[in-house]
């Protein structure tokens, strides 16, 4: 059989694949401060004589859209969103050292730490930021925390931290199998004191439906292609089989 | 099967989970002290395909990699402890806390439940008791001659005996509070009990230490917005629908290939 049937092969393989990077990002439509995943098409030459027919196509991921989610106001105290680029810095569950988050619905827990709704730790200018215990809590748009602490008078309010707010460039993060950002050197990202936060608002899924509803299509059709050649393949050898049989 | 049809299916579980949190908020709109719960949506493991920076050569390595994401979990439902609106029904035994704090409910197994649902009754002891017949702690027993009950904003009742002067004080209604209210658990019937993630609580009069105060005569109303449900009703809807439609398409994919390859 001619060895077409590989590359249409892999060509099916890998779209379907690319299918699968796709659902993902539609089944995380309304995931907070999700961040839609890319990936395209490269070609893979096959080098060597002979081979010069033999391109085949693998799926790589490209990085995120980097675009912003639409701000969704919930009026709750807790809830921030990152207005524009940056990144809230969270502590890193496996190395203890910094991750960085879109998701910014906070949480203080019973140990005074302000968590995210996953558990993580809320990273301050200097380490895990606390939250003790207060009648009223304000966050600014800079990150900053004020509270009136309990048992006070409304006009005593105490600064407790400014949570760290970091904006590298895109380049600089990947993704980690857990969905949190790092820096590509394992390095941390300094603190950025433009990135601003939206309070009271979360930040949706940036997966634009319309587009990944589209890309479903056209790579169900693709998909139809790479069958039809695989198929043709097939029908092709069985041709010559026939032909050589009569003989 | 393919992982493209469990990504999708991940989605139309987590809709679904959605939709009946949407539902039990519509279907609370109008209980007393209810919160309203939000289901918080995470993405799950990636599957690393293809390493980034693998070598393609003994000189070269490749630029890009290629991770797979396996869809939406949701991670928990929270309570949203925003005031509701407060209503004045001009009964004297309902209750409302104007800020934070729960009212305390002594359970029939001896442990305390807390809740933010302040409509009491007197029972044939004439103590203060839920609407399902548990005590309010601390007890607070009206005697029978009593003519008329006023329970100040820092939780003092008193009652005016027949035939006396001055009001009796009976005694002070104390609320709890938790550093974190979204983590108790919720046992239906109006009643929350602590966790692990809530913290234990601190009690205090009403008004002090950051609590709020208690308003006589009113009741506090759900704190669902129904405008804000119908929207998020009308989102998970199309969420689903669109995981549905991702689950058909990979389907009739494997089904071309099937009826194509055999």
């Amino acid at each position: 059989m001619d060895k077409f049937v590989y590359v249409a092969m892999s060509g099916a393989k890998e779209t379907l694949r690319a299918e699968s990077v796709n659902n993902h990002n539609i089944a995380n439509a309304t995931t907070t401060g999700f961040r839609a995943d890319l990936s395209a098409f490269q070609s893979q030459a096959v080098s060597g004589a002979g081979y010069a027919s033999r391109t085949y196509a693998t799926d790589e991921s490209t990085g995120w859209k980097q675009d912003s989610g639409s701000l969704a106001s919930t009026g709750r105290d807790l809830d921030v969103a990152v207005n524009g680029k940056g990144w809230i810095a969270v502590q890193d569950p496996l190395s203890g050292g910094e991750a960085y988050t879109r998701a910014g619905d906070l949480h203080i827990d019973p140990q005074n730490q302000l968590r995210t709704a996953t558990g993580l730790a809320v990273m301050g200018d200097a380490g895990p930021l606390s939250v003790p215990p207060h009648s009223s809590l304000a966050i600014d748009a800079d990150g900053s925390i004020s509270i009136v602490p309990s048992g006070q008078t409304p006009s005593t309010t105490s600064t407790v931290g400014r949570i760290k707010l970091v904006n590298p460039p895109g380049t600089d993060l990947v993704r980690g199998g857990d969905g949190l950002f790092r820096m590509r050197d394992g390095s941390t990202a300094p603190s950025d004191p433009t990135t601003q936060l939206a309070v009271g608002s979360l930040e949706s899924s940036n997966v634009d439906i319309g587009d990944s509803m589209a890309q479903m299509i056209d790579l169900s059709r693709h998909f139809d292609l790479q069958i039809k050649a695989i198929h043709t393949a097939e029908e092709t050898a069985a041709a010559s089989a026939q032909l050589l049989s009569a003989t | 099967m393919d992982p493209a049809l469990w990504a999708a299916k991940t989605g139309l579980d987590a809709q679904q989970t959605q939709m009946s949190v949407t539902s039990n908020n519509l279907a609370n709109v109008s209980t007393t002290g209810y919160k309203k719960q939000r289901a918080v949506f995470e993405d799950l493991l990636y599957q690393n395909v293809r390493q980034v920076g693998a070598a393609t050569s003994q000189q070269t390595l490749s630029p890009t990699g290629m991770m797979i994401g396996t869809g939406v979990s949701i991670v928990a439902t929270e309570g949203e402890y925003t005031q509701g609106s407060l209503n004045n029904t001009g009964n004297s035994l309902d209750l409302a806390i104007n800020g934070r704090g729960f009212f305390q409910i002594q359970m029939p197994d001896g442990s305390i439940a807390y809740t933010r649902d302040g409509t009491f009754q007197m029972s044939a002891q004439g103590q203060l008791v839920t609407a399902s017949g548990y005590t309010l702690l601390p007890g607070i027993t009206i005697p029978p001659a009593a003519q008329s009950i006023t329970i100040g904003t820092d939780g003092t009742v008193q009652v005016q005996v027949n035939g006396q002067t001055a009001p009796t004080t009976v005694g002070t209604i104390q609320l709890a509070d938790f550093i974190n209210p979204a983590g108790l658990q919720l046992n239906g019937s109006n009643l929350a009990v602590q966790s692990a993630a809530s913290g234990t609580p601190t009690t205090s009069t009403p008004g002090l230490n950051g609590v709020g105060t208690i308003m006589q005569g009113t009741l506090e109303g759900s704190n669902v917005n129904v405008v804000e449900e119908l929207v998020n009703m009308i989102e998970t809807q199309r969420a689903y629908e669109m995981n549905s439609k991702a689950i058909t398409t990979v389907d009739a994919m494997l089904d071309y290939m099937v009826t194509n390859l055999t």
